[in-house]
């Protein structure tokens, strides 16, 4: 394990920074403390977007619900999605971007290790921009997609529209930064020996959701700039009397929108070819064709964005390929549900929380997955779209995939980095009544979307055979929101007095396991030297395949200290925040434009000053002491 | 136990810690030209989108002035000539097309700094002060082009609020100068280095890569120029 490396002693040391404190988390460049960061904040934003999700039901459990007015039930939906996908389920797959990709190919950090931490400040403070207007009922209300024209001036006069748009500006950065960190990271960090295709799949999936990241962000970058500047300056790219195609918005975002699929779904497939190899004892099955159909998703993610726009009559042949396309992604899907069955076959399967999850997310997403082919086909889809059907559909992927798969992660990688075991049977609470709380969810929304109940309605009447559905929907919530409190509960009491874990608590195959648990700041005393797919496995036959690590083999052993081992770490730095900040504020100047021009230009002035002045002290301060 | 002490790591005393200049990487280059050419690739589909905008977007607006034809207004009978002027942009695109030459200039005076020189040509070649001066001059030329050509068009009655064309057009060919307004920044700073310590071969990836950041925006402009001014 974590040997003291020959290093020469420096001459002039790096001073170890204190590890406690507010400041220490301010100024943190360690990607392991970004990921502590990223995983805290963006489960706070879950149960913040479950909780607007909680109205949403609670308005609708029975006919002509008054919980909410209009207005309110636009703003909740529109925030329960946008909270949920870019506020909760992206920055919880950064999470383990952060604390996973650098460890898994044997590095000591990211290629950038403050451009990581400008990464989170700009999410987090982009997350607060968007979430804050909540409160003083003014938060966005044109849906997660917002749609233009809808969402121009003309026709959402309100400032509600602003905190969308700006706010979904800022979140991009932070994506786009943090895409061409990882891709540096992957590309050139990895350990002597770690080739491409020795990679751990859960790197390989954050690899191809990098690219995607990239290359679809540009995209609604621009479909956003457009409608910035149609609400804030007048120009006319989405009105339609000047001669505006109607349909621009809805390409250019859903050339973003459908990549943005896998962008919430493959992290979450990483992390679950991660788990099911370790608990059933056995490789993954079909390592490169894993990783092939990755890629491949990912590369026809972005030829099918047109099937989310059956319903506005593009025509004949654009219907026909983009159906077709659509059904050919479900191969390479399809694929990878079969290997996980197949690694499984034949294991020696342990039911562990972190396994149960796993098996959920390969179950459920294969729900969802079915009712997306169901919507490859225009016909069928000009029936299903906009209803419940969609609805239900999408919320099997995106909890039943995407939220199974990092809540596998979550009690699978829980005790790498606290150091401390995830209560099993807790967890099993956790599992087990979400599980049925989500089915009972959103199995009715099936069958009350095919009889016909549209999305985003606030009321609807009684008579309709709707009653039952949206009853049995409701409570399937409340269910649902029972399993999180188990999860939450689990999650704090295990941080604060779980069982204290091994290096290698469940017998895992891949380098993050060599670490000590936490690792330390440096992560690996010695870069290690890769010679398999599997470091930690042994995979001669007939040998014992797996080593597991107790706490107690462990307890006594030094963990070194960067000073000890004459390792130069970062230097902590304060400018990636501060630069974020003044980010945020040359934004919010925008809004003030209408009121003053004067003010909202002062404050865009001053907020460019105040970044460019922060990113200037950061690029001319050395990252690391001298050595 | 299948993790051993590197060769590589042996050799560099503590392997590759973060940062890449100076240190280990898998591919032998530093992590920030790895980073540029992704940012690059990203930027390939910004201006992706706002060129394809542009180009859905021609021929569709009820109401003029147009780009390649004149237009009379039917209520007021004012008569508005065909808005771009391709002689000036040729001049503007040749002078943005020279700054890319400098740059290469100015990349290898600074990779060859230590190398003697003798006569008055290699040193005029070998002074990254001067090439990276013409350089920030000609991007500065190329954005004086366009603040002439943007006032030109407003005097003729074309503003990013009168219609489609005026819309795409100055928000594409905005985010352009915007770019080009960057890089010259950039360039300043790094002339700012210069004066100071001196850029040598030592620093010659800080200024790879903002050549690299530069010839895109070259390169995008000869796409811009072509979609938007050449093709009828």
């Amino acid at each position: 394990m974590a040997t003291l490396a020959a290093a020469p002693p420096y001459t002039e040391s790096h001073t170890e920074p204190s590890n406690t404190g507010i400041m220490s988390w301010l100024t943190t460049v360690d990607h392991k403390r970004i990921g502590v960061l990223y995983l805290v904040s963006s489960l706070f934003f879950f149960v913040f977007g479950g909780l607007e999700a909680g109205l949403l039901r609670a308005q609708l459990a029975t006919p002509n619900g008054n919980i909410l007015s209009a207005e309110m039930y636009n703003q909740m939906f529109t925030m329960h999605g946008t909270t949920m996908i870019f506020l909760a389920v992206m920055p919880l797959s950064a999470a383990f971007f952060n604390l996973l990709i650098p460890l898994q190919i044997g590095a000591r950090d990211v290629a950038f290790p403050r451009l990581n931490a400008f990464s989170y400040w700009v999410f987090l403070l982009g997350a607060l921009f968007i979430t804050f207007p909540i409160f003083f009922q003014i938060a966005p209300d044109g849906g997660w997609f917002g749609y233009a024209p809808l969402s121009t001036k003309a026709y959402s006069p309100q400032i509600n529209m602003d905190f969308w748009v700006l706010g979904l500006q800022i979140l991009g950065i932070s994506s786009l930064a943090a895409a061409f960190n990882f891709i540096t990271t992957i590309i050139n960090m990895r350990a002597p020996g770690m080739t491409l295709m020795r990679m751990p799949v859960f790197t390989w999936m954050s690899f191809v959701v990098q690219f995607l990241v990239a290359l679809a962000f540009p995209v609604i970058t621009v479909a956003l700039v457009f409608l910035q500047f149609d609400r804030f300056f007048g120009t006319n790219f989405y009105t339609v009397a000047k001669g505006a195609d109607p349909l621009l918005w809805q390409h250019l975002f859903w050339v973003f929108g459908h990549p943005e699929v896998y962008i919430l779904i493959l992290p979450a497939f990483g992390l679950v070819s991660e788990v099911l190899p370790t608990f059933s004892r056995k490789p993954l099955f079909g390592y490169p064709v894993m990783v092939y159909s990755g890629i491949l998703i990912g590369f026809l993610g972005f030829g099918v964005w047109a099937h989310h726009m059956f319903s506005v009559g593009m025509g004949a042949i654009a219907d026909a390929v983009f159906s077709l396309t659509t059904m050919l992604i479900a191969v390479p899907t399809g694929v990878k549900i079969f290997n996980w069955i197949a690694t499984m076959w034949g294991g020696q399967i342990r039911f562990t929380v972190a396994m149960k999850f796993a098996i959920g997310l390969v179950a459920m997403f294969t729900i969802g997955g079915i009712s997306g082919v169901m919507h490859s086909s225009p016909p069928a889809d000009l029936q299903q779209t906009d209803t419940y059907f969609v609805v239900a559909h999408f919320h099997y992927v995106l909890v039943g995939g995407s939220m199974f798969g990092l809540f596998s992660g979550l009690y699978y990688y829980f005790p790498k980095f606290t150091g401390r075991m995830m209560s099993e049977k807790l967890g099993n609470w956790h599992f087990w009544v979400f599980l049925i709380g989500m089915n009972l969810t959103f199995f009715p929304m099936h069958y009350s979307g095919l009889l016909g109940m549209p999305r985003r309605i606030y009321q609807y009447d009684s008579g309709q055979g709707l009653d039952l559905f949206n009853m049995l929907s409701s409570i399937g919530y409340v269910i649902q929101a029972i399993g999180v409190l188990f999860g939450a509960i689990n999650f704090v009491m295990s941080w604060r007095n779980g069982a204290r874990a091994s290096s290698n608590p469940w017998g895992a195959p891949t380098l993050e396991w060599t670490t000590p648990s936490p690792p330390p700041e440096y992560n690996f005393a010695e870069i290690p030297q890769v010679k398999s797919r599997y470091p930690l496995w042994n995979m001669k036959g007939g040998d014992t395949l797996v080593h597991e690590t107790t706490w107690e083999e462990e307890k006594n052993i030094h963990i070194p200290t960067t000073k000890e081992l004459g390792i130069v770490m970062p230097n902590p730095s304060i400018w990636p925040l501060l630069c974020a900040a003044g980010i945020i504020v040359m934004f919010s100047g925008l809004m003030f434009l209408e009121s003053s021009a004067i003010v909202g230009i002062g404050i865009m002035l001053a907020g460019t000053v105040w970044w460019v002045g922060s990113l200037y002290k950061w690029l001319l301060t050395p990252l690391e002491d001298h050595h | 136990m299948t993790a051993t002490t590197t060769p590589q790591a042996a050799a560099h005393g503590d392997g590759h810690a973060p940062g890449g200049g100076g240190h280990y990487t898998t591919l032998g280059l530093d992590n920030r030209k790895v980073a540029i050419w992704t940012f690059i690739g990203s930027e390939c589909m910004l201006f992706a989108s706002l060129i394809s905008t542009y180009l859905i977007y021609k021929g569709r607006s009820p109401e003029g002035p147009y780009p390649a034809e004149a237009w009379t207004n039917p209520a007021t009978g004012e008569t508005f000539p065909a808005i771009l002027n391709i002689p000036v942009t040729s001049a503007s695109t040749f002078v943005l097309l020279m700054s890319s030459l400098a740059m290469v200039l100015a990349l290898a005076a600074v990779q060859n700094r230590n190398v003697p020189k003798h006569t008055t040509s290699e040193r005029i070649l070998g002074s990254s002060k001067l090439w990276l001066w013409t350089t920030c001059l000609l991007g500065i030329g190329f954005l004086a082009f366009q603040a002439y050509e943007f006032t030109s068009f407003i005097h003729e009655g074309l503003t990013i609020r009168t219609n489609l064309f005026g819309s795409s057009f100055f928000t594409l060919t905005g985010f352009h100068g915007a770019h080009v307004t960057a890089g010259v920044i950039w360039l300043f700073t790094l002339l700012a280095i210069d004066y100071k310590r001196g850029l040598g071969p030592q620093d010659a990836t800080i200024v790879d890569i903002c050549a690299l950041y530069w010839h895109f925006v070259d390169v995008v402009w000869i796409a811009i120029f072509t979609l938007v001014y050449l093709i009828k």
